[in-house]
């Protein structure tokens, strides 16, 4: 697209762009290294990512500002408005899941000092890649405003759903049959809960993508995965 | 250059303000000197034409040599001949440049009538003064008041043409195009708002014909001519103040030639007073 | 961004997005509906095909850079090209079931039923109350007392009565400019017209009376069939129902206003409308 007339308008846009990049970046690496710290029963990279949220934080106070300077001052029109308004919702779920990140590793550090099922272990970690790629390809969709991207995204949170009621059933199984896992087991089902609200999260943000571009979501009913596992969890 | 030296330093600033001040100097003489001439033309005109003032100039009839005497019936003459002129061309020319302004702005036929009568408004007074004699006074076989204000009225119209439609052209368009957008047509257009809008104009051009006309002798001399009575006879010959001074004041009679200065300053008096009062209107009109 | 302007059309094979909602003209009525309209100054085509409609009781912008023939395609609706030579129009402007553009059309009653408010405020030189009795006088005989409440009930439509209602008889050309556009707005009311034409109304005023303005073409919608030609895209925004993108004399794009502010089809409105033109 064509640069706006008035210079200052397309830099500050920029701006923003990458502020939101930056959290990106920041919120993919804190996925990440949560299941290093996870995987590798370490505490320190743990404690790391705890701290680095308060970073993560700041970008979003600082999307918001930005966001509401330009809204005042740029009066912005059709695909400029989406891309404002789209960039303060995905700062949000990016700030979000960074949280989720940051929960996840601290029920890591108490789960060093327990005995935790490595088959379980294993599990979250495995979904935990699933939904840390899909971050990574809803970035590059972002971007690139690259809607068949974010669309694919989109559509891979029914994975992420399943793998989630799976774990789910087996962390109840583990549970079931050793009462005395039954602290890390419940630390590990919020971790599971925490990464699966991730992925969430970038669905949403795949939506968003899709907004800024064109001025809609992806409307087709998405089949709910998850729908299943209320069901299953009230009959055990 | 560097900004510093904007000051008087700077020979090329310097040579800039030298020649202003050469120009201003100029200007200032020039100025002194044209209104300088006026000054004493009316200072003159004041200083010989007052002491005649008197009541008897306005009762009395202009005197046989040697006797005391006014100037009455030039007096009279002069209004009605000026009125009638005023009566005869102000119509005329109001529509014509109704014409001009409103109807026929880009025509052909417009461009050839503005024409002639900016030739018109640049003609001698006395060949108007021939002319009126050849088509009036010739066949008639006298002078007459009418011929008079005929030929005045051939002098008013020129006039009254060009300050209406100026006057009409300055109201702005925005203006007719709202008067049509409530459904106007264009003749009432015309007469409630262009007219209304440009009326003061109007009327100052009106009165400065008439400034114009009340000093002028030529055309006067070959159509009304003079009469040493009082007379309201349009058919007769008329006296009218300008004919009556150029007589008077090529007089050898003392008499006479202060009647003559008397009316020289009655006429200055009245063309100042009708100058002011356009003046006066045309200002109102700006600053409404 | 590369994909803004084909607007998700060029991904519709590999992507199921959903369609959009065309504009919703069910219940409208259409006041004007102009066909193939073409204008020319001259030799030189100032329109070209222009197909759109008006409908009664909204409010239609006709938005676009200088020179897109947006005012042109305004002055044609009231025929006022009429007052100048070399001017004409082709096509079909139908008003009410009557093409406005036939020759032998009455145009001084169409311009009663067809109001127009001009750029500059354009008050007659005379009193207050004449301004606005004025034209009412032109189609309607009315007693004193009528004809007082006529005028009354004018000045209240434009927000004006308080502010005049002691000084009737003042010259209206002594008012502010913002109440000369609102005496202006109360003048081409108080003939009851049907349509209201506004040429950039707001674009002598300061904010304050350009608010007021707004305010008051907000309200007139509910009685009139309302175009409004501006410059300002925001107030384009503000005010209309439907909006209409013109650029070098052709309609680029027209739909109810939210949709073209939020999601223009086309990569000129677009352009346009985010400061990118150029």
């Amino acid at each position: 697209m064509a640069e706006h007339t008035l210079k200052r308008f397309d830099e500050e846009l920029e701006r923003l762009s990458s502020t939101i990049s930056e959290m990106g970046g920041l919120a993919e690496t804190a996925l990440t290294q949560c299941l290093v710290a996870l995987r590798q029963s370490d505490s320190e990279v743990a404690e790391q990512v705890i701290a680095a949220d308060a970073r993560v934080d700041a970008l979003d106070i600082a999307v918001q500002e930005q966001t509401v300077k330009l809204l005042a001052l740029r009066q912005p029109m059709a695909v400029d408005l989406r891309v404002i308004l789209s960039s303060i919702k995905i700062a949000a779920a990016l700030e979000r899941i960074a949280d989720y990140a940051k929960n996840t590793a601290k029920r890591t550090i108490v789960l060093n000092s327990v005995t935790a099922p490595p088959a379980a272990v294993t599990g979250i970690d495995r979904l935990g890649r699933l939904v840390r790629t899909a971050l990574k390809d809803v970035l590059d969709a972002f971007a690139q405003g690259d809607v068949t991207k974010a669309h694919d995204v989109w559509t891979r949170d029914e994975e992420i759903d399943q793998v989630y009621t799976g774990l789910f059933r087996e962390l109840l199984t583990y549970m079931m049959e050793d009462p005395r896992t039954i602290t890390s087991c419940t630390h590990l089902l919020f971790m599971a809960k925490n990464i699966e609200r991730a992925g969430d999260h970038v669905t949403n943000i795949a939506e968003l993508v899709s907004f800024r571009t064109t001025g809609h979501g992806f409307d087709e009913t998405r089949p709910k995965g998850s729908a299943s596992l209320y069901a299953a969890g009230n009959a055990s | 250059m560097a900004n510093s030296s904007l000051a008087g330093s700077n020979p090329l600033y310097a040579g800039r303000r030298r020649r202003n001040a050469i120009a201003k100097t100029l200007a200032w003489i020039a100025t002194a000197f044209g209104l300088g001439w006026l000054i004493l033309i009316l200072g003159i005109l004041l200083f010989e034409g007052i002491g005649g003032l008197s009541l008897s100039v306005f009762t009395e009839n202009t005197p046989p040599p040697g006797a005391a005497g006014g100037l009455m019936n030039a007096i009279v003459g002069s209004l009605i001949i000026t009125i009638l002129a005023v009566v005869i061309g102000t119509p005329i020319g109001i529509l014509a440049g109704t014409y001009l302004a409103e109807y026929g702005r880009h025509d052909k036929l417009s461009s050839v009538v503005r024409f002639i009568n900016d030739i018109l408004l640049s003609a001698p007074s006395i060949v108007i003064g021939l002319f009126v004699y050849e088509i009036m006074v010739a066949p008639m076989g006298h002078f007459s008041g009418w011929a008079g204000a005929v030929a005045l009225a051939v002098i008013v119209i020129p006039v009254v043409v060009r300050t209406t439609e100026d006057m009409l052209t300055l109201v702005p368009d925005t203006l007719r195009e709202a008067a049509a957008s409530i459904g106007l047509p264009r003749a009432l257009m015309i007469m409630r708002i262009a007219y209304r809008a440009a009326s003061a104009g109007i009327v100052t051009g009106i009165l400065l014909a008439i400034a114009r006309i009340s000093g002028e002798t030529a055309p006067l001399l070959f159509t009304a001519l003079n009469n040493q009575f009082f007379s309201v006879n349009m058919n007769q010959p008329m006296p009218s103040l300008p004919v009556v001074i150029f007589q008077f004041a090529l007089s050898p009679y003392e008499e006479w030639q202060k009647l003559a200065w008397t009316g020289a300053l009655l006429i200055t008096v009245t063309v100042l007073a009708l100058s002011v009062i356009a003046r006066s209107l045309t200002s109102a009109r700006k600053s409404s | 961004m590369s994909i803004a302007s084909t607007n998700g059309h060029g991904l519709s094979t590999a992507v199921p997005v959903a369609t959009h909602a065309k504009v919703d003209t069910a219940g409208l009525a259409e006041k004007v509906s102009i066909k193939n309209l073409e204008f020319f100054y001259g030799d030189s085509r100032a329109l070209k095909g222009i197909s759109l409609s008006l409908y009664a009781n909204k409010t239609t912008a006709f938005i676009g850079p200088s020179g897109c023939g947006k005012s042109t395609l305004l002055r044609i609706l009231n025929r006022m090209y009429d007052l100048y030579p070399g001017q004409r129009a082709t096509g079909d402007v139908i008003f009410d079931g009557d093409n406005l553009l036939r020759a032998d059309q009455d145009i001084n009653l169409l311009r009663a039923r067809i109001g127009m408010v001009f750029q500059k405020p354009t008050p007659f030189p005379m009193s207050i109350y004449e301004n606005i009795a004025f034209g009412v006088r032109l189609y309607e005989s009315l007693p004193k007392a009528e004809l007082d409440a006529r005028v009354e009930s004018a000045l209240r439509r434009a927000a004006l009565w308080d502010e005049v209602k002691d000084k009737l008889n003042a010259n209206g050309q002594s008012l502010s400019g913002g109440q000369q556009q609102r005496l202006c707005i109360a003048r081409t009311v108080a003939v009851k017209p049907e349509v209201i034409l506004f040429d950039e109304p707001c674009s002598a005023l300061d904010p304050i009376s350009t608010a007021k303005i707004e305010e008051l073409i907000d309200e007139l919608k509910q009685d009139y069939t309302i175009v409004i030609v501006t410059h300002n895209m925001q107030q384009a925004a503000r005010v209309s129902d439907f909006t209409a993108f013109m650029y070098l004399g052709e309609l680029i794009e027209f739909g109810a206003t939210e949709t073209l502010f939020t999601t223009p089809k086309d990569s000129r409105t677009q352009a346009y409308i985010t400061g990118r033109f150029g």
